[in-house]
């Protein structure tokens, strides 16, 4: 039988697929809520014994990132009334072929990259992979809203990162860490409300006929 | 080859016609219709069977050439595969190219019967047939590379057979995600719903369908009767990966292959009763997402 985190971190991969190869913005949140649910669970699968820090991490993050930044993405397209992301800089088809590659060279890399007390060897390939994807789809999308679902998939990534050092950093990291990204969200939250109040859209490309 | 091979051959090449008929089946149970027989496909090729045919003035030989092509080269793939779980009736090594390329022949050539009748909608549904086929195909063969490297083997008999037994041991995950990217393509070569819709009759909108709109008689019947035959090798291929942890003897296996064609009907049903079809434009990235799927589970084996 194979160890549970070994099942959490390749859904973890599949759900950045999804992210990629979806046009719907509210799939792509409900499939950042699933990761979140799945990162969530991870710190308890790594560890043998779960201690209370680990439980108070796995508690917070599922709030977080599961239930809380969703919420606040649904309600911002909700209001935006953007429904999809109609033209990304790259295709659909071929951000996911970009994103199969991206894991790939994740996986290369990190056959090199050889840190200590690493508890799976899947932890690091699936963190980069996930920082990278999340990359591709801060960079390539259009709408407000898409890019702060990269930043938060990008995020994720350092939160599987972390992981691998769970049991030794200490909770007021962590706790900043989540902290940080709810504030980064709540303050783009706000962004993208008043950007779609001044500009009638929400696409980041038109910014730049920004005059005074 | 044992008596066991050719039984398994033979309950398949029977049994396949019954395959859509239980999908279809699904569907209407699903959504509170009472449905066509699932016999029905056996009734309708019984009745083809004894019609004649018409063919068009403007049609060659390749028209009257593309189903006996096109029921052969399934016959032949049908074939490769080990179905009774041991041995298959043909093999010799890198026979699972032979599978991947006795389908696109029989595709080639019924995409060619296609254009030979000058009809203009067969030719939009011969070029959208082509289409699908460009992404399905690498994306079957990343699969097959998986079976390959799990087992060691060349052979379509031992990636789907024994050797399959001990890869389950040791890389499971990079099995789940071939099969999860066949069943995704099985979807598309078999012309079912997020691809194509089987039961549509519009012309602009159909895909397979519209390419043998000119056969008749005994051709369309034997089109009918391979494009079961490759639904049931399609399932046939996913049961045996999903199933080759449990090894039975052979005719045992057998019956469990045949339950396991059932299932896959019918969670083939299922899925079309749950999602519409996507839009043409979409499909490719349906295609692309189940190659990175099958690519994700080769890095997995790589690493």
């Amino acid at each position: 039988m194979r160890p549970l985190h070994e099942l959490i971190l390749l859904l973890v991969v599949l759900t950045d697929f999804w992210v990629l190869g979806t046009t719907r913005l509210s799939s792509m949140i409900r499939a950042t809520a699933i990761q979140g649910a799945l990162l969530a669970t991870l710190p308890v699968a790594l560890s043998s014994h779960p201690s209370v820090h680990i439980l108070g991490l796995a508690a917070g993050t599922l709030l977080v990132k599961a239930f809380v930044l969703p919420y606040f993405l649904s309600r911002a397209i909700r209001e935006a009334a953007v429904r999809r992301e109609i033209q990304p800089l790259i295709g659909f088809t071929a951000s996911v072929i970009l994103g199969a590659a991206a894991v790939a060279l994740a996986f290369a890399i990190a056959s090199r990259l050889v840190l200590p007390g690493v508890q799976s060897d899947l932890l690091v390939p699936v963190a980069l992979s996930t920082v990278i994807i999340g990359l591709i789809v801060l960079t390539t999308r259009n709408k407000a809203v898409t890019q702060v679902v990269g930043y938060l998939v990008l995020e994720n990534g350092i939160y599987t990162f972390g992981m691998s050092q769970a049991e030794r950093v200490p909770f007021l990291v962590d706790l900043g860490v989540l902290l940080d990204v709810f504030v980064g969200v709540f303050i783009m939250g706000i962004v993208v409300f008043h950007i779609n109040r001044e500009f009638d859209s929400l696409d980041s490309t038109r910014l730049t006929e920004l005059r005074d | 080859m044992t008596p066991s091979t050719v039984a398994g051959l033979f309950a398949v090449l029977v049994f396949a016609p019954a395959l859509p008929g239980i999908a279809n089946r699904t569907k209407s149970a699903l959504t509170g219709r009472r449905g066509a027989p699932v016999l029905q496909l056996y009734s309708d090729l019984a009745k083809l069977w004894r019609k004649g045919v018409v063919y068009s003035t403007t049609t060659t030989v390749l028209f009257r050439l593309a189903p006996v092509v096109f029921a052969a080269t399934t016959v032949l793939a049908a074939c490769l595969l080990p179905l009774d779980g041991a041995t298959a009736v043909l093999q010799f090594p890198g026979d699972l190219v032979a599978f991947v390329g006795l389908l696109a022949l029989g595709r080639f050539m019924l995409v060619l019967a296609a254009m030979d009748t000058g009809s203009s909608f067969e030719g939009m549904g011969a070029s959208r047939e082509v289409t699908i086929a460009a992404f399905a195909e690498p994306a079957l063969l990343l699969c097959f590379t998986i079976l390959a490297l799990t087992t060691g083997d060349l052979r379509l008999e031992s990636m789907l057979g024994r050797p399959l037994a001990e890869g389950w041991q040791a890389s499971a995950p990079s099995l789940v995600l071939a099969a999860g990217s066949l069943f995704i393509l099985s979807l598309a070569e078999t012309c079912r719903v997020p691809v194509d819709d089987p039961l549509t009759h519009l012309e602009l909108t159909m895909i397979h369908e519209v390419m043998v709109l000119d056969h008749s008689g005994p051709d369309l019947a034997l089109i009918l009767y391979a494009s079961a035959l490759k639904m049931a090798a399609f399932g046939a291929l996913i049961v045996r990966v999903l199933a080759a942890g449990v090894m039975l003897p052979a005719p045992v296996s057998l019956v469990g292959l045949l339950l396991g064609l059932v299932v896959y009907a019918i969670a083939i049903g299922v899925v079309e009763s749950g999602m519409a079809r996507l839009r043409m434009n979409r499909v490719p990235q349906l295609l692309v997402a189940a190659s990175a799927v099958a690519g994700f589970g080769l890095i997995l084996l790589l690493r």
